[in-house]
């Protein structure tokens, strides 16, 4: 079982045979919020050029959101740094056109069709409206609204609504999605329609997700890896694998192997919330 | 995928529709509620005619709804000169408001400073009554036109000052950071992001300063008293007071009554119009 569990898992496949250098390295990043709160300590990690699913895992007010913006280059950190070692920019600019947003809210304008909020990126750039016309309508077909192109944002539900807001995040072809509690504001069942459409796409265009939740079922679920970070002040705490095929379907969501990760990043989790940073103020 | 597509044209919040206690159920009440204002206003100018010819009231002091509605009819030849020259002075007050308000709130959220400076005398000139700086700016100002078309605009111009510069300030932070993701530049954000999203709160400023625009010029030419072929509905007011036709006078204050409803309308109708496809204020429409 766990033989065949392991050969199917892209992380192990591409780390054995490529020279590791990885997409980001934070190395050593801290946060210290303007009033003096420390938001992060210490965070070393590395998210590899290889598409993995990578959960940021941890109550809320830990910090997990500050991180992913200090990665976007939409915050800076206030010591140690972020690194692209594969990126052609240099290491201090942002890397603008690598990086996909998707916020916690659709953050659509409603002023503007679905085409439109989907096109803002190429037209920020500078590209004509009639040269994005076939990667708009690309990349909405990969959310499953070519039909709404010129729908507006609030003849939408919220799950369509997340679903433009994907497409925007995916229409410059980034090499690293960041989500940022994307489906938590939506209801179940559409929650768990969309996890399943993220994976898929998730796997079919060779993108690396930084996904932060506060779930760890849906970590578990979608995750080929789940970092999970202690609060007061955010710091890493663990650093799990997943190690279950993809793709995974609703039988994995019932099964044990499923139980049996969700119950030990729960105690990992817990074990982080009883131990709070020694010297944290 | 299929059960949200479904979801597409219901998209009416259940929020949107009043509570259930105050909705009106059967088609005989929903006429009735269409028409209850109708029927108010015919109740009230029936009332006002029947005591106008029971009582015998003369018409110097109070005359009936039908006989101002013949005054302003066969009137309306002297009042037209009037209303035109009033509505030119409330329409290019509301323009020079509606630019001039807009460029001020630009110029408040570009800087700090202009607006911390200059934010105190816009509220001390909305807050000081027109009727007490009219006669000064009327002595100051030597051409009366221009002075009352100052007048219109200080009543007219907040407004769109503050609702223009709330607009601007209150864009979604979220969308900011994405315009920042991208690299957009600061002429891209403020004409792809920061004015559309400005535009309802512009839009209910502009509502607002239309009907102040047509009451600041009818104070400024109450004060001016001007005569001659240049005045105003006030000034026909005027007149026709000190002559006690009383009739004329209700027919002209009738007639700024239907062009301050005018622009209302106009501009809700702009606004509806603008907003059709995204601001809640234009749903249902």
């Amino acid at each position: 079982m766990t033989q065949t569990v392991m050969e199917l898992t892209p992380s192990r496949v591409a780390t054995e045979s490529a020279v590791y250098r990885p997409l980001i390295s934070l190395k050593s990043v801290g946060k210290v919020f303007r009033n003096g709160t420390e938001a992060l300590r210490r965070i070393s990690l590395d998210i590899p050029s290889h598409p993995q699913f990578v959960s940021l895992l941890g109550p809320s007010g830990c910090g997990k959101s500050t991180l992913l913006r200090i990665i976007s280059g939409l915050d800076t950190c206030s010591s140690g740094s972020v690194e692209w070692p594969t990126s052609m920019h240099d290491v201090q600019a942002r890397p603008l056109e690598q990086v996909g947003f998707v916020f916690q809210e659709p953050t659509l304008q409603p002023w503007s069709t679905v085409f439109d909020n989907v096109y803002l990126p190429m037209r920020l750039k500078g590209q004509r409206r009639k040269d994005a016309h076939d990667r708009v309508m690309e990349v909405l077909k990969l959310v499953h609204l070519d039909g709404f192109a010129n729908n507006y944002p609030r003849q939408l539900s919220g799950g369509m609504k997340m679903r433009v807001s994907v497409a925007r995040a995916l229409v410059m072809k980034p090499k690293l999605l960041l989500m940022d509690e994307p489906f938590a504001a939506l209801d179940e069942i559409t929650r768990l329609q969309l996890n399943n459409d993220l994976l898929e796409l998730w796997q079919a265009q060779g993108l690396t997700v930084i996904f932060v939740t506060h779930s760890i079922y849906e970590s578990v679920y979608l995750s080929d890896r789940i970092v999970v970070i202690g609060a007061r002040p955010g710091r890493i705490v663990a650093d799990i694998p997943i190690d279950a095929p993809y793709p995974r379907s609703e039988e994995f969501r019932t099964s044990s192997v499923y139980n049996e990760h969700c119950r030990h990043v729960s105690a990992q989790l817990k074990a982080a919330m009883g131990r709070p940073g020694e010297s944290s103020p | 995928m299929s059960d949200e597509m479904l979801e597409v044209g219901v998209n009416v919040p259940d929020d949107m529709s009043p509570p259930p206690s105050r909705t009106f159920q059967s088609s005989a009440e929903k006429w009735l509620a269409f028409a209850a204002p109708y029927l108010f206003g015919l109740f009230f100018l029936g009332g006002w005619e029947a005591i106008v010819r029971i009582e015998q009231i003369p018409v110097y002091l109070l005359p009936g709804p039908l006989l101002i509605l013949h005054t302003l009819i066969t009137d309306f030849a002297i009042l037209l000169p009037n209303l035109i020259v009033t509505l030119r002075t409330t329409l290019l007050a509301f323009l020079a408001a509606a630019f001039g308000g807009l460029l001020l709130g630009l110029l408040f959220t570009f800087s700090r400073w202009v607006e911390r400076t200059l934010f105190p005398y816009a509220v001390i000139l909305q807050v000081t009554p027109i009727v007490a700086i009219a006669p000064l700016i009327i002595i100051w100002v030597n051409n009366t036109q221009i002075a009352l078309l100052i007048c219109a605009w200080i009543v007219a111009f907040f407004p769109i000052v503050s609702n223009t510069a709330v607009g601007l300030n209150s864009t979604d932070r979220n969308l900011i950071d994405l315009y920042r993701l991208y690299g957009a530049s600061k002429v891209q954000t403020l004409f792809l992001l920061k004015l559309p999203s400005a535009l309802p709160y512009y839009l209910a400023g502009l509502r607002i300063s239309g009907g102040l625009a047509l009451i600041g010029a009818v104070v400024a030419e109450f004060v001016a008293g001007t005569g001659g072929t240049q005045s105003g509905l006030a000034y026909r007011i005027l007149e026709s007071g000190y002559r006690l036709e009383i009739p004329r006078m209700f027919a002209a204050l009738l007639l700024i009554s239907l062009t301050g409803i005018t622009i209302f309308v106009c501009l809700s109708l702009l606004s509806n119009f603008l907003l059709r496809n995204w601001h809640e204020s234009a749903a249902g429409e």
